[in-house]
């Protein structure tokens, strides 16, 4: 296991009164691709920062890897190191002259040796899909802006995070830069095994990597399941504001003029194989 | 940690004080501290304190409210006090220890002076408490009209003053959200020694400059394409008007600052 959340209540104290998470419990274990889902407002991003330790709940504890981050004196650093946050518009961060010294900011933090810092830097930015030697000196500020995207998520990856939780990474690009993203987060999963926690407003992404769906309604988890199983409660994903993946959405349009196909399948393949199949079995084409 | 910095401390109340118009309001703060500055009793510094008591009373914030405002000024008034009393020489040795002594005009000058710094903050925190940043700008912006012909331009002052309210909290929160980002990357802002830690600020302070331009820039041009071009001509969603009760309280407070004077 990997972390563990207790009974996490959280207030934050500017607004008093409205408890952004309550009594949470929760566990991520190794290897999950977890779509953390929501509408706004629901607490997602203050889970995601309670995850890394950058925010203490009010209540309850936090396990990771078997310290509990909530007492006093725990070396918070080796914490956020082991748990990379990418925020929302993550390129806001950027403020070096270099790309390079951008993202070996992080590891510079971790006081590696400067060999050590060229290699993952080198790495990181290998792995979000920009050649080192071209990137490594440009300005992240001339960048276009999936490129800087890019650029402050190696930022985070240079950390060597066993989890990563990326806070609506997608958010604001072009389909292309989406597509890249969504197979970086694939290649991390899949090739590096890390744990990835994916939050989202597009059930398609979040359909078609995860391996576990997590709800939250005000503060509360709804629902933490297979997608299969979360999506499969129509009437309540939508009375949450939230919707199905278009593919799904279709599959249940079909469904509903009698005729019978599955309904849990999120990719475009999968969807004109079971059509197809259920054709072939009425005999109609 | 950055939002316990309280900004425009303004607290709407439903009170004859807030309703004042906010020009007469800046008149009469300007008026009183005026008239403190020629007190030189203490007779007349309690007049005027009860002056103000009945102004917070009618105001209807709470009492606690403007003592704990005043707690930033402690050290200035403690260090006041203690430089006057050792310093100013003068009348009847009250004490004396070695080379050290306090002698009687003394105590007494810094005494007034602490009571004239107590009563000038009181006062003024209660201009900001009941009356909102906006309402304040329209007002300096209504006053400082006439000084145009002098080439002091009123309007676009005053526009600068409502953007910049307007945009700390926003960049407050910006620099929350960054200083987590970095933190995220293990940047570290809480130890080290003053160089150290000013020197960490650089991650903070590079991207929050960059989107307080770019703000700018998406600002200045959303405005333009509304038109906007310098406060000539441009009118008032809220016109300030002076209504019966503001000549009213400011005739009160002429009066009052002449008597007080005396004392």
């Amino acid at each position: 296991m990997l972390i563990e959340l207790k009974n996490v209540t959280h207030v934050y104290e500017h607004e008093r009164g409205t408890r952004v998470l309550k009594n949470v419990n929760l566990e991520i274990r190794e290897n999950e691709f977890i779509g953390l889902i929501g509408h706004t407002g629901s607490g997602k991003s203050t889970l995601a920062q309670i995850l890394n330790g950058l925010i203490k709940p009010s209540e309850g504890n936090v396990i990771i890897d078997g310290i509990d981050i909530t007492k006093e004196k725990v070396n918070l650093q080796r914490i956020r190191q082991k748990i990379g946050l990418v925020f929302q518009y993550p390129e806001h961060q950027l403020f070096e002259e270099t790309v390079y010294k951008d993202i070996a900011f992080g590891p510079g933090n971790l006081e590696l040796d400067p060999e050590d810092i060229e290699i993952r830097v080198r790495e990181a930015l290998e792995l979000v899909g920009l050649n080192y030697e071209e990137f490594k000196n440009r300005s992240p500020f001339n960048l276009s802006g999936g490129q800087q995207r890019k650029v402050a998520i190696a930022g985070v990856l240079a950390m060597k995070p066993e989890v990563l939780i990326l806070d609506e990474p997608t958010a604001g690009l072009d389909p292309q830069g989406r597509r890249q993203l969504m197979g970086l987060l694939e290649t991390l999963y899949k090739k590096e095994g890390i744990t990835v926690i994916l939050i989202s407003h597009r059930m398609e992404e979040i359909a078609r990597l995860s391996t576990r769906v997590i709800v939250l309604c005000e503060g509360k988890v709804q629902f933490d399941d297979s997608p299969e199983k979360v999506f499969a409660e129509v009437e309540a994903i939508k009375k949450l504001s939230l919707g199905l993946p278009e593919i799904t959405e279709i599959l249940h349009c079909i469904k509903e003029r009698g005729f019978d196909v599955r309904t849990d399948i999120f990719t475009i393949d999968g969807a004109v194989k079971e059509i197809v199949s259920k054709l072939r079995r009425k005999d109609i084409c | 940690m950055l939002r316990n910095i309280n900004i425009g401390q303004y607290i709407a109340r439903d009170s004859i004080i807030h309703k004042l118009d906010a020009r007469i309001k800046i008149i009469i703060t300007i008026l009183m501290i005026t008239a403190l500055f020629f007190i030189d009793s203490f007779k007349g510094y309690f007049l005027f304190l009860l002056a103000v008591l009945f102004i917070i009373y009618l105001s209807q914030i709470s009492f606690m409210r403007i003592i704990r405002g005043l707690r930033p000024v402690l050290f200035l008034v403690l260090l006041t006090l203690i430089l006057h009393i050792f310093f100013t020489r003068g009348g009847e040795v009250i004490w004396q220890w070695r080379f050290i002594t306090i002698e009687k005009n003394g105590l007494i000058t810094g005494l007034f002076m602490v009571s004239r710094i107590l009563l000038l903050i009181m006062f003024t925190s209660l201009l900001t408490l009941t009356t909102s940043p906006l309402q304040l700008t329209d007002g300096i912006e209504s006053l400082l009209r006439p000084l145009k012909r002098f080439g002091i331009p009123a309007s676009e002052l005053a526009m600068m003053m409502t953007i910049a309210l307007r945009f700390i909290p926003t960049l407050l929160e910006e620099a929350d959200k960054i200083m987590k980002a970095q933190m995220a990357r293990g940047a570290d802002f809480e130890s080290g020694n003053i160089i150290r830690r000013s020197k960490n600020l650089i991650p903070l302070l590079v991207p929050l400059f960059i989107s307080a331009f770019r703000r700018a820039d998406d600002l200045a041009l959303a405005m333009e394409s509304r038109c906007y071009h310098g406060g000539e001509g441009r009118t008032k969603l809220h016109e300030l008007k002076v209504k019966t009760q503001d000549f009213i309280a400011l005739f009160i407070s002429i009066l009052f600052s002449i008597l007080v004077s005396f004392f």
